[in-house]
């Protein structure tokens, strides 16, 4: 490594060397182990999803690579380099985007982002061109002048991924980018990452939000209690665990006893959910006739394609929002 | 506890710009990287549209030292000053009273303003995911708190010379004092302000600010009181600031002063070193 550079965004160690590599990382709070003995690796370029539901440890993991959370166990290299002892120059080349906003209340849209940047050591003409450049790119430009707390949640939500790119980041860390956004919002957002990522930004994302994982990642891993339990792209994570289609069917309260016994020879396999009884097949609509078949009364049926909300299911018999 | 605070190597501070302080040199990286000025520039920003705040801090002083002037200054007309010399009692609370508001100044700052960036709007940890160390915020919000300490002392060094109250050449010096008095509170502010969990608990920062301006003999001279208590006076980081700009007013110095120069330096380097260690303990968990 140089280390004598004094541009901590030049004295970069190769960047065919994996952008994030953990063996066997553990986080612990006191007696609490929030993440146990996790292995990923994250290349250049791709869009990396952590999925799992509140508690599973993605955001203690995502904390550790953000070089803001000292490991408690394990290895864990980012940019090539170790946390403990480079978290400084591996925070100059990493965007981050918490999970609650933590904008600057007491400044403008505009100041927010010349600041930021002033944090990273840019020059004050740097940060004034990389505001107007990044408020664009957010759409935020007619509220330069405005203070955050007037923002909307979705504005907040893009200017806090602006502010991020402040120091055109090699790696780009969103904790739960869209929860609380309209759908919207959620879409505008996702836009924003696809252009990101277009442009060679590596992406790594925290989510409890299966669809949000499928559109975005190129590759996951399911977390569930501190560990991965499943490593994958979406595809192949869905063909591995799960069946190409689910039939879902509802039926009115309290009807629904007995009916996933019989229905079990339809599909490969048969989950009962409170409300709904699914069914793993290759073909949803010849299972919905043989269902009929058999004289069962769904008050209603879906057939859809099957999510990485099946496979998550699978893996740990439950769902992801509980 | 973060080993954030502990871990160096010899390329650790690379992150720094090329500028390096000897700061820079002596501290590891993840604690410190040479930009709290930044955050000065952030204060400078907010305050921009709050400037009127400035003109209460230097009035607030300024009404005491009036209310001094006319009205105490007639009841008690003469006490003994630093030197044993005899002076009028404004003369005498003037300087005492410069000590006291970069006191409540720096207090307030270090206190009030930065509970809510800590506890509420996350400021501190969206800094933290930037280069910046705990110890660059620790010092540039202190740093903050001093330059606005010194500007209401050079106000308030004003007035006391247009009263005829600062009597030496030495009472430039009053504006260095107030800084270091400024820089010491702030840095023992902080630390406190990382402890407080709501704000009713704002109550115990008045508890100890109040009685120690009624008694770090800012009104009376140290010799009235008993003298077991005269030990315990002086244990008041406030009573040194007081000493300083009363002996520089009139001109009068000795050995001393140097004593409650370090006394405060001291609790300066203290109070940043403790600041930068809680901020990285509760943020960089």
């Amino acid at each position: 490594m140089s280390g004598e550079t004094a541009d901590p965004r030049t004295a970069a160690p190769t960047v065919t060397a994996p952008m994030v590599e953990a063996k066997a990382l553990v986080k612990r709070f006191g007696d609490v182990e929030a993440v146990r003995g996790v292995d990923v690796q994250v290349r250049t370029g791709e869009a990396f999803g952590f999925l799992g539901p509140n508690g599973a440890g993605k955001s203690s993991t995502m904390r550790m690579i953000a070089s803001t959370s000292p490991r408690s166990d394990g290895d864990l290299r980012v940019l090539g380099m170790d946390p403990d002892l480079d978290g400084p120059r591996i925070r100059a080349r990493l965007g981050s985007v918490p999970q609650q906003d933590t904008l600057d209340t007491e400044l403008t849209v505009r100041q927010n982002l010349q600041i930021y940047g002033r944090y990273f050591g840019l020059s004050r003409a740097e940060v004034r061109r990389k505001a107007t450049e990044l408020m664009e790119f957010a759409q935020l430009s007619d509220r330069a002048d405005d203070l955050v707390d007037a923002l909307s949640g979705g504005m907040k939500r893009r200017l806090t991924i602006a502010r991020s790119l402040v120091n055109d980041p090699d790696v780009l860390l969103l904790d739960e980018p869209t929860t609380g956004l309209d759908p919207q919002a959620r879409h505008m957002l996702w836009d924003r990452l696809f252009r990101l990522k277009a442009g060679g930004v590596t992406l790594i994302i925290t989510s409890h939000y299966m669809d949000e994982v499928e559109q975005l990642c190129d590759r996951l891993v399911v977390m569930d209690d501190g560990r991965i339990v499943a490593e994958g792209s979406p595809s192949e994570l869905i063909a591995r665990y799960s069946t190409r289609e689910v039939l879902e069917l509802r039926f009115p309260p309290g009807e629904q006893g007995g009916v996933a016994d019989r229905v079990a020879e339809f599909g490969e396999r048969v989950e009962e959910l409170p409300d709904r009884v699914l069914v793993y097949t290759g073909d949803g609509e010849r299972a919905l006739e043989q269902v009929h078949g058999r004289d069962v009364r769904p008050v209603s049926s879906l057939v859809r394609r099957s999510t990485l909300e099946d496979v998550f299911l699978r893996l740990t018999g439950r769902t992801l929002v509980d | 506890m973060a080993p954030t605070t502990s871990a160096t190597t010899p390329d650790a501070t690379a992150a720094a710009p090329a500028r390096r302080g000897l700061l820079l040199r002596m501290l590891p990286a993840p604690l410190y990287t040479g930009r709290a000025r930044a955050l000065l520039e952030r204060s400078a920003m907010v305050y921009s549209r709050a400037w009127l705040v400035f003109v209460s801090g230097v009035v607030e002083p300024l009404l005491y030292l009036l209310a001094f002037q006319v009205g105490f200054g007639k009841l008690v007309e003469e006490v003994t000053g630093p030197g044993g010399e005899p002076m009028s009692y404004v003369a005498f609370v003037a300087p005492a009273l410069l000590a006291a508001s970069a006191m409540n100044g720096a207090v307030f700052d270090s206190t009030f303003n930065v509970f809510f960036k800590f506890r509420y709007n996350k400021t501190y940890d969206a800094m933290l995911a930037t280069p910046l160390g705990p110890l660059d915020i620790a010092l540039g919000e202190i740093g903050w708190a001093v330059l606005r300490g010194g500007l209401y002392a050079v106000a308030f060094l004003g007035v006391m010379a247009g009263f005829g109250l600062a009597t030496s050449p030495w009472a430039l010096l009053l504006v260095p004092v107030a800084l270091l008095v400024s820089f010491a509170f702030a840095a023992i502010g902080m630390v406190c302000a990382t402890f407080l969990k709501s704000p009713a608990q704002f109550d115990f920062v008045q508890l100890a600010v109040m009685p120690m301006f009624l008694l770090s003999t800012t009104f009376y001279p140290l010799s009235v009181y008993p003298e077991p208590l005269q030990y315990a006076v002086q244990c008041l980081p406030l009573y040194h600031g007081v000493e300083l700009t009363r002996g520089l007013a009139v001109g009068v110095l000795d050995v001393s002063m140097l004593g409650h120069v370090a006394y405060l330096l001291v609790l300066a380097a203290v109070g940043a070193y403790f600041t930068a260690k809680r901020l990285a303990g509760l943020l960089l968990r």
